[in-house]
């Protein structure tokens, strides 16, 4: 009997120490204070993983240099859509850089920040510009040259989700604006283009990963840094870039996020960091992880000589993104009309 | 008074307990569904029958739906089926391969449904013999259907494991004595005693499946009409800003799933009934 009862006690004082152990593990969120004077977090789209990597690392060495304590900047990456409505939802992005100005409309929208954000920074607030090109398979055997060739029997395109992805949209428009270009129905060429479409991935990262990893279709249209990321990692005699005749201008816009400034010294750090992006050593940095920046006057020569100079249309030639955003991809636009029940 | 003749539960009395259940039950489930209703009605009854009467949701919903369904029927089979081998015979790695089944409910979904993408796309290992076959499997309602019995596979399993360790052997050998023939002994013997926690694995397993999204979304070819599940379309909705629309969908989901779940608890109560009659 009193053996059974100290085993109790044991097995008891046991259970205490294990339970303290097991409350510990399951304890939420409450992480520690940071040391860092003060943070920033970054909220942005899937493609800039590797940008925001090594812009962040320059400008705390350039916050520092300034004298300045070190600052802790974060990234959250995800779909531009997503992204937009997490802030809106109440994440805490002092920063947006996203794909689409539509979706810092969203924000401002909500009073997040004011409506003419976008006239904040220089060149529609958009610190780097990027475009649409196609990535085929080494050698290029389906022979393809530009848009029209999409449609051709027997070629697949890889193109994300235009309801899901940012990217996708540009993909949309630039087959729209080539059509329109070359008297074609647009709206009957952009359906014929989807019929060839096999799998609407989620984001541009996961219509990578189908074309890369899982070998499916001959053509993928992707942002231009993701098509010579693709080809930088995986090996330039794995695909070739294919450079269509016209394409669009996409121009990613950032933007400070008033409401979620809690100090004036937040405010300095958050506005120093959208400036930096403007800096000839940040547009070295975007050049160098191929994108189409402003300033090559830091830049490396060979990372601008890449970019072939093509002919670009922008948002405003399809009446800006409220405009697009209602007649395309809006529910039962013309994007919807394409998948129609026949 | 004196001691109560009826010894108390260890287990605090209704009003306590009532009052915990009710609200845990209250924040965790009813709240949000109420909000999910709130939600889906809030732009009206008319825009709520135009977000989901449309060829594509209907589309989206039977595709969902069925595929759960063949799926849940095949893990009740099979469910079954491996829950008797790893209570009735032993075998080397038995106790691997019974913690192995927990696998899909620990994994990460993505992570499941990327692995299974890469083995079933047309380059992948399965995909590969699929292929010279003639055959596609990812990126088709084959693909779904796979990852759905994945993610439901260990329900079936789990819940009817414990039902046949309580199984003597003895009630098999009696019907045998008494000259059952085999089919006859499984269909009226066992099959009787397997039937509730069978059918609670189904519904779970089939519950599990119409809710699922993150493996699914990496196998299914997403195209509307032929392999967009019903959760995509949710998120869709949610892409573009159109939370009474996508709570709409969400509300014809539940009511599906809850009238199916009926169903299931009917036959349950059935089977209950015929049990204690025989």
């Amino acid at each position: 009997m009193l053996t059974a009862i100290k085993q109790t006690k044991q097995i008891l004082a046991q259970g205490g120490v294990s339970a303290a152990a097991v409350a510990g593990f399951l304890a939420l969120g409450a992480a520690p204070q940071t040391a860092f004077a003060q943070s920033l977090l970054n909220v942005s789209y899937d493609p800039t993983r590797e940008l925001y990597e090594d812009i962040n690392k320059a400008f705390v060495d350039y916050w520092v240099g300034q004298g300045n304590a070190t600052p802790e900047i974060q990234a959250s990456h995800g779909g531009s859509g997503a992204q937009a409505r997490a802030v809106i939802e109440g994440l805490d992005a002092q920063v947006v850089t996203l794909a689409l100005a539509a979706d810092i409309d969203k924000i401002a929208a909500k009073g997040k920040l004011p409506e003419d954000w976008q006239s904040k920074l220089p060149h529609n607030a958009s610190p780097y510009t990027s475009t649409i090109v196609f990535l085929v398979r080494h050698g290029n055997p389906k022979g393809i040259q530009d848009w029209g060739d999409l449609v051709q029997d027997g070629v697949e395109v890889i193109t994300p989700n235009p309801k899901t992805s940012g990217g996708a949209r540009w993909n949309y428009l630039a087959a729209w604006a080539w059509a329109e270009k070359n008297g074609q129905d647009p709206q009957a060429f952009v359906a014929a283009l989807y019929e060839h479409v096999p799998v609407l991935d989620k984001g541009a990262r996961d219509a990578t990963t189908t074309f890369t990893q899982r070998e499916i279709g001959d053509v993928l249209l992707a942002w231009e840094n993701e098509a010579y990321l693709a080809q930088n990692e995986l090996g330039a005699d794995a695909y070739d870039i294919v450079v269509p005749s016209i394409s669009v201008l996409a121009e990613p816009p950032v933007a400070v996020v008033d409401a979620n400034i809690h100090d004036d010294a937040q405010r300095k750090l958050a506005e120093a960091y959208m400036n930096f992006l403007y800096t000839p050593e940040a547009q070295a940095i975007i050049f160098k992880n191929f994108y189409r920046g402003w300033d090559t006057s830091k830049a490396d020569p060979t990372d601008v000589a890449r970019f072939p100079a093509l002919e670009l249309v922008d948002i405003a030639h399809f009446g800006g993104w409220s405009k697009v955003q209602k007649e395309h991809f809006a529910d039962g636009g013309v994007f919807d009309l394409i998948y129609r029940a026949k | 008074m004196g001691q109560p003749f009826v010894h108390k539960s260890p287990i605090p009395g209704l009003g306590l307990s009532a009052g915990i259940t009710l609200s845990m039950l209250s924040l965790m489930v009813l709240l949000p569904i109420a909000g999910l209703l709130v939600q889906g009605f809030s732009a009206g009854v008319p825009a709520f029958v135009a977000a989901v009467n449309t060829p594509r949701t209907w589309a989206a919903l039977f595709l969902s739906f069925r595929l759960s369904l063949i799926a849940a029927l095949f893990n009740l089979v099979f469910g079954v089926v491996l829950a008797w081998v790893l209570v009735r015979y032993r075998f080397p790695f038995r106790k691997v391969l019974n913690a192995a089944i927990d696998l899909p409910f620990a994994l990460p979904t993505a992570v499941a449904g990327i692995a299974l993408t890469a083995l079933y796309a047309p380059n992948g290992a399965f995909g590969h013999i699929a292929k010279d076959w003639g055959f596609k499997i990812a990126y088709t309602q084959w693909g779904i259907l796979i990852a759905l019995i994945f993610v439901g596979l260990p329900f079936v399993t789990r819940t009817v494991q414990p039902v046949i360790e309580e199984i003597a052997r003895a009630v098999e050998e009696a019907s045998a004595t008494l000259g059952a023939t085999r089919a006859y002994t499984l269909r009226r013997v066992i099959w009787p005693m397997l039937a509730p926690a069978a059918l609670t694995g189904f519904a779970l397993s089939l519950a599990r499946a119409v809710g699922e999204y993150g493996s699914v979304i990496f196998i299914a070819g997403n195209i509307p009409l032929k392999t967009e599940i019903a959760p995509l379309l949710i998120v869709i909705k949610l892409e573009e800003y159109n939370e009474p629309g996508a709570a709409a969908i969400g509300i014809a989901m539940l009511v599906m799933s809850f009238g199916m779940l009926f169903v299931i608890n009917a036959a349950q109560v059935l089977s209950r009934k015929r049990m204690a009659n025989v």
